[in-house]
């Protein structure tokens, strides 16, 4: 743009040196805003048993499925269903639905709003505000797929490189989907509405509860295209191998492609400020 | 150059945004200028179109049509230019209710730069006292206080306030007020929308009055003021005939009630008392009272209710 140099010698003087820091990403600021967003979620209740207890204790619940599952001829132990789901459990719960009733609570309660009158930008406000579920997700999903591993008997994973990619393409995934969801979800009661057909779709169509691999072939390959799969089959292929080359370039490329989308969505209809 | 310029701005609200179902344009063709160092106030009824125009002013929304200039940027587009040397009050606070005025305050100073320390604001508007309390535990008044500190927690050199005294007790809007002389005298812009006339006759520099979205009064208050005529107002004794009255001004009779509406307020009081001598008649109830702001301010509000009335007509009447 050409008004960018006039702009720079218009700003000349001792305020340079501030206006210029303030337009770009700061890390201070998103940690200021991410340590309130932590303390509001250590004083929501409700909150921290979703985000905390109920990825752990949906675990259990998957674990018992898969004993049931007759997994004969699908190449999978109980050990490589079960644990790409807790993961899933973790991104569905701690990260994807919880952060849809924190963007709707903070937009209702005019907080987007007022720091959108402060320095910060838009894009710090929003990853400010995931940053403590994004954090408690990793931890969670380390410390379930670690404990997993060995109370299930299945050890290291051979391709770890696989496990690294789909958990932080799940995260980037779900914060991002949350945030699209929220310019969907006009209230915070809402919010307990909006995140459902993402989280059902999951749970039946990206292999969260029953592997894929016990569905038809046709059904399956429709289900590869659903956001969560790739995530999920990136984690499982970690242990099992099962992904071809080419099948991982279109998993990672599917992910992206729906975090992509998910960005342009919140890009042109993220409301920063209630419907009144 | 003039702290905050504003060129025929227009702000439509698209159909479905906002309270009403069609499109509605909310401040139409409005130009203003706000010198710096100057207190500049904006007044209006609900729905005249205030907020509409601070919100652009704030780059919180692009304006539909016209310029807007905050210290000679543009407050969207060059807005990190911008924002590290304004101060924003909105007009309902916008804090988490379950964060401590403390934390509110270290959160708000941690994406500002060159922060006040976050005590030090705090102190400023009196909320010393009250740093561990939650925000959902505090009285109107004191989020009010609170939204205040943090608007000045950069020490900026452009000041939006948008109601800042709703709410407060008269001892909170005193010491507001007080607070926003000092940051004058520290060499401060500011522009303020408030409720309170006498608020904004005592500390506005100048002030514009809006109605459905347009600018229908400017100046100092002084110039405001002297736009609009002066009120004697008594009761006719029983039995002398609204005829009989002296005035040369016309003088509105409703039963034995009368209103004189004079631009020359000395003349027509003198002839009126000399009159009620003469006639060794007494006027019940005499007042005479110069022109003040809300007055100014209601009869450009009835103006603009009256039914019928045509936003370009009320305008011509004011300005008359």
């Amino acid at each position: 743009m050409s008004g960018t140099t006039t702009t720079t010698t218009r700003a000349a003087g001792p305020r340079t040196a501030r206006s210029a820091r303030s337009g770009r990403l700061s890390a201070q600021r998103v940690g200021a805003l991410a340590r309130a967003e932590l303390t509001l979620l250590i004083r929501n209740r409700s909150a921290l048993f979703v985000v905390l207890l109920l990825p752990t204790l949906m675990t259990f619940s998957l674990r018992s499925t898969a004993g049931q599952a007759d997994l004969s001829g699908t190449g999978l132990s109980v050990g490589t269903a079960v644990l790409p789901g807790t993961v899933g459990m973790v991104l569905l719960f701690a990260v994807y639905s919880n952060l849809v009733g924190v963007y709707v609570g903070r937009r209702e309660e005019l907080v987007l709003k007022r720091l959108r009158t402060g320095e910060a930008d838009d894009r710090e406000i929003l990853g400010a505000a995931a940053l403590p579920s994004v954090t408690i997700g990793i931890v969670q999903s380390v410390l379930l797929l670690a404990g997993g591993a060995l109370l299930l008997d299945v050890g290291a994973p051979a391709r770890p490189d696989l496990v690294v990619a789909g958990l932080v393409l799940g995260l980037l995934l779900t914060a991002t989907l949350a945030a699209a969801s929220a310019a969907f979800t006009r209230t915070t009661e809402l919010a307990q509405l909006t995140p459902m057909p993402l989280m059902l779709a999951t749970f039946a169509g990206s292999g969260v509860f029953v592997p894929l691999e016990i569905y038809p072939d046709q059904i399956a390959e429709i289900c590869r295209w659903l956001p969560m799969t790739p995530v999920m089959d990136l984690l499982r292929s970690g242990w099992t191998q099962q992904l071809s080359g080419p099948d991982t370039l279109r998993a990672l490329a599917v992910a992206v492609g729906w975090t992509a989308l998910g960005a342009y969505v919140v890009r042109r209809r993220f409301r920063w400020e209630p419907r009144r | 150059m003039d702290a905050i310029e504003v060129e025929g701005l227009r702000r439509r609200y698209a159909a479905g945004e906002g309270t009403s179902g069609g499109g509605f344009e909310a401040v139409r063709d409005v130009s203003f200028s706000v010198r710096e160092g100057e207190i500049f106030a904006l007044l209006g009824t609900n729905g005249a179109g205030k907020t509409s125009t601070v919100e652009v002013l704030e780059g919180l929304a692009q304006p539909s049509a016209g310029t807007v200039r905050v210290l000679g940027f543009d407050p969207c587009a060059e807005r990190a230019f911008v924002r590290p040397r304004t101060g924003v009050m909105l007009q309902e606070g916008g804090f988490p209710s379950e964060l401590t005025v403390a934390e509110t305050a270290r959160m708000w100073a941690g994406v500002t730069s060159e922060a006040r320390p976050p005590g030090e604001a705090l102190e400023l508007v009196g909320l010393g006292g009250r740093t561990d309390v939650r925000v959902k535990q505090l009285s109107g008044g004191e989020r009010r206080r609170l939204d205040l500190a943090l608007a000045l927690i950069g020490r900026p050199e452009v000041l939006f306030l948008d109601e800042p005294t709703t709410g407060m007790d008269p001892e909170g809007r005193r010491d507001t007020a007080e607070l926003v002389r000092e940051l004058r005298a520290e060499g401060t812009t500011v522009l303020l929308t408030t409720h309170y006339l006498e608020e904004a006759e005592q500390l506005a520099d100048r002030l514009a009055i809006m109605q459905a979205g347009r600018i229908v009064a400017s100046g100092t208050p002084e110039q405001v003021v002297a736009e609009r005529p002066s009120r004697i107002t008594f009761r006719l004794p029983a039995g002398v005939s609204p005829e009989r009255l002296p005035l040369s001004v016309p003088a509105a009779v409703d039963g034995r009630a009368v209103t004189v509406r004079t631009y020359e307020l000395q003349q027509a009081l003198t002839e009126l008392l000399l009159w009620a001598r003469d006639s060794g008649l007494a006027l019940e109830g005499l007042q005479a009272k110069a022109a003040s702001l809300e007055e100014a301010f209601l009869e450009i509000a009835q103006a603009g209710n009256r039914p019928g009335q045509e936003d370009d007509r009320a305008m011509t009447e004011v300005r008359a």
